[in-house]
């Protein structure tokens, strides 16, 4: 495989290995390694590391929702212009084009679902172009990003076997 | 073990058997608090979904009785299927395939229909700590065939000529190699089979580890020229699809060796567990993504090891298969034991000594790398600690074993434990 889709496979999945360590894994010196992560930083390839964290261990009040936005395309820049007016809203954590019954899935983070109903009703809603919005609230998260919340499976292996 | 007042009663090769290197430090790390263990040999992936899912949906079916005795006519054909595909060799589902109780059991039967009292068995060493007990128990003499670090824990003709006599019957070969992680290019291994077709051995190849080979492909025994008949190849589902607990893998022969293992089988095992066969043909049908993926992850992970240990000074060898580093710890001064000891004891992390496999294991020991990459980075810290307490420098010979209480941190020890030995 390709060692620069090998380094991206392996900070995707722990973003917490060092150089060093990526180097012996895909068998390149450090410091090409590193030469190679900087370069797909600088270019918007790597665009941040970040933690997984489940919110409801720590309690923290939060809802999500997903906006199921219908929009009309404008000329020459179809959904595009529209999408980065509803993207730059710090509320909106995804943002898809989607085929099927509607165009725009807006997934929505807040406080309280007043906090959202709100954001929908000022914000998106209004927006020259968005001609409807269904809004369906998250009740519970199972799973995030292929990583399943709740306690994981424990290591049930013996200590030492032959 | 003190015998008790019924031992004169036991069978005299039953009574003689070795119990386990293992054993030992099994019981001292698992009573170590905070251990990080890589003494584990089997993967540490838990089973792939869609396989426990397929064993869940057949109790549901009501799949609970005995099958064919020789294993479920489905996944018969699918291993004669699959191994076509990948070794490009070919069986008959029919009397050429045997689904065993893992590979043990395979192991088991494959030495019991071929050896007959007092008949040897050339054993390559180190290996599978089950190879000589079985053999013995089978009725045979198992011999010993040390191969050495210089040349990669790789075996040669030679090696196995110079061991032959007129009662040798059979060879036991295991590569990807369990503890060392050695594989045998096929030059070397076309060799060895020279040899077995020259003096008329039985090939007994335990390849377990088949699909865990990193550098290139497998080379399979009886793939070559002339071998397929005279080998009884052994493969599993434990390794390559993180399914040990299924006890679950299959023989693959001619129908004579199939046969008569299948006799054995059939009075001794009765079959397979059914579930286990369900979600074994789950595995081969679908699971070949999921094995690659898991293989990939090894693969990382062995790099970073031999690299670690190399850099710590424990020289360490480049294994081509498996899930196992071996590497040579004489600079420490320490014996195998002593060391393995002593790291549970003072930093807490089990290996398993390299004798455990063979009197040419000691010097070494062997360290699975089938553990996250959190905990071999952690486990690495510590072993690079406890060896620069240890390392000697090479004019200083061999050190007198300090006071282990010395040397131990505070705290380090578990409940009740004394570092006295
Ligand atoms: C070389 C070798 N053969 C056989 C086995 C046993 O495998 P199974 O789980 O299929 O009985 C093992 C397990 O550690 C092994 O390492």
């Amino acid at each position: 495989m390709d060692k620069t889709i090998e380094i991206l496979e392996l900070l995707a999945g722990n973003c917490r290995l060092e150089a060093a360590q990526i180097a012996a894994m895909v068998d390149l010196p450090a410091a090409e390694v590193r030469r190679i992560i900087a370069d797909l930083e600088a270019n918007h390839t790597i665009l941040s590391y970040r933690t997984m964290v489940n919110w409801d261990r720590v309690g923290k009040e939060r809802v999500v929702a997903l906006i199921e936005a219908r929009v009309t395309p404008q000329r020459d820049v179809g959904f595009e212009a529209i999408a980065k007016r509803v993207g730059r809203h710090q509320e909106v954590k995804n943002l898809y084009l989607m085929s099927g019954a509607y165009d725009l899935a807006v997934f929505v983070e807040g406080r309280t679902m007043k906090d959202v109903a709100n954001f929908v009703a000022t914000k998106l809603a209004p927006l020259d172009g968005v001609t409807g919005t269904t809004t369906h609230f998250v009740l519970q998260t199972f799973k995030e990003e292929g990583v399943l919340l709740g306690d994981g499976e424990d290591d049930r292996r013996l200590v030492v076997s032959p | 073990m003190t015998d008790g007042v019924w031992a004169g009663k036991l069978n005299p090769t039953v009574r003689r058997l070795k119990p386990s290197g293992i054993r030992r430090f099994f019981d001292l790390a698992a009573e170590t608090k905070g251990i990080i263990s890589l003494g584990v040999g089997e993967p540490d992936f838990v089973t792939p979904w869609h396989v426990r899912e397929a064993c869940m949906f057949a109790l549901e079916q009501g799949y609970t009785t005995y099958t064919a005795n020789s294993g479920m006519p489905a996944l018969r054909r699918e291993i004669a299927r699959y191994t076509a595909g990948c070794l490009g060799l070919n069986y008959r589902p029919e009397n050429e395939v045997l689904v065993t109780v893992g590979v043990s059991e395979a192991l088991d039967l494959a030495l019991r229909a071929v050896v007959a009292p007092g008949d040897e068995v050339l054993v390559p060493e180190p290996c599978y700590v089950s190879y000589q007990p079985c053999t013995e128990l089978a009725g045979g003499v198992p011999v010993p065939v040390p191969s050495a670090v210089e040349r990669g824990f790789r075996i040669r003709a030679l090696d196995l000529e110079r061991a032959l006599t007129p009662r040798t019957k059979a060879l036991l070969l295991c590569f990807p190699n369990n503890p060392t992680g050695a594989v045998m290019p096929r030059p070397e291994l076309e060799a060895v089979a020279e040899l077995c077709a020259a003096r008329d051995l039985v090939v007994i190849a335990d390849e377990i580890y088949a699909q865990l080979t990193y550098d290139g492909e497998h080379v399979c025994f009886a793939g070559l020229p002339g071998m397929r008949d005279r080998t009884i190849l052994l493969q599993g589902f434990s390794k390559a699809f993180a399914m040990t607990g299924w006890r679950v893998g299959y023989a693959l022969g001619n129908s004579d060796f199939i046969g008569a293992m299948a006799k054995i089988h059939q009075y001794t095992m009765l079959c397979a567990p059914v579930m286990s066969q369900m979600a074994a043909l789950e595995a081969l049908r679908h699971g070949q993504d999921e094995m690659r993926r898991m293989v990939r992850e090894f693969s990382y992970r062995r790099r970073l090891v031999v690299k670690a240990f190399n850099d710590m000074g424990l020289p360490c060898f480049n294994p081509g298969g498996a899930f196992y580093a071996f590497p040579d710890i004489r600079c420490t001064g320490l014996s195998s034991e002593e060391f393995t000891e002593r790291l549970i004891r003072e930093e807490q992390v089990a290996v398993v000594p390299g004798n455990a496999f063979g009197d040419c294991g000691e010097g070494f020991i062997r360290c699975s790398y089938a553990a996250s990459v959190e905990n071999l980075t952690e486990a690495f810290k510590r072993m690079h600690r406890f060896v620069s307490r240890y390392r000697i420098s090479s004019s200083a010979g061999r050190p007198v074993p300090l006071d282990p209480l010395r040397r131990v941190p505070p705290g380090a020890l578990a409940d009740g434990e004394t570092a006295a030995r």
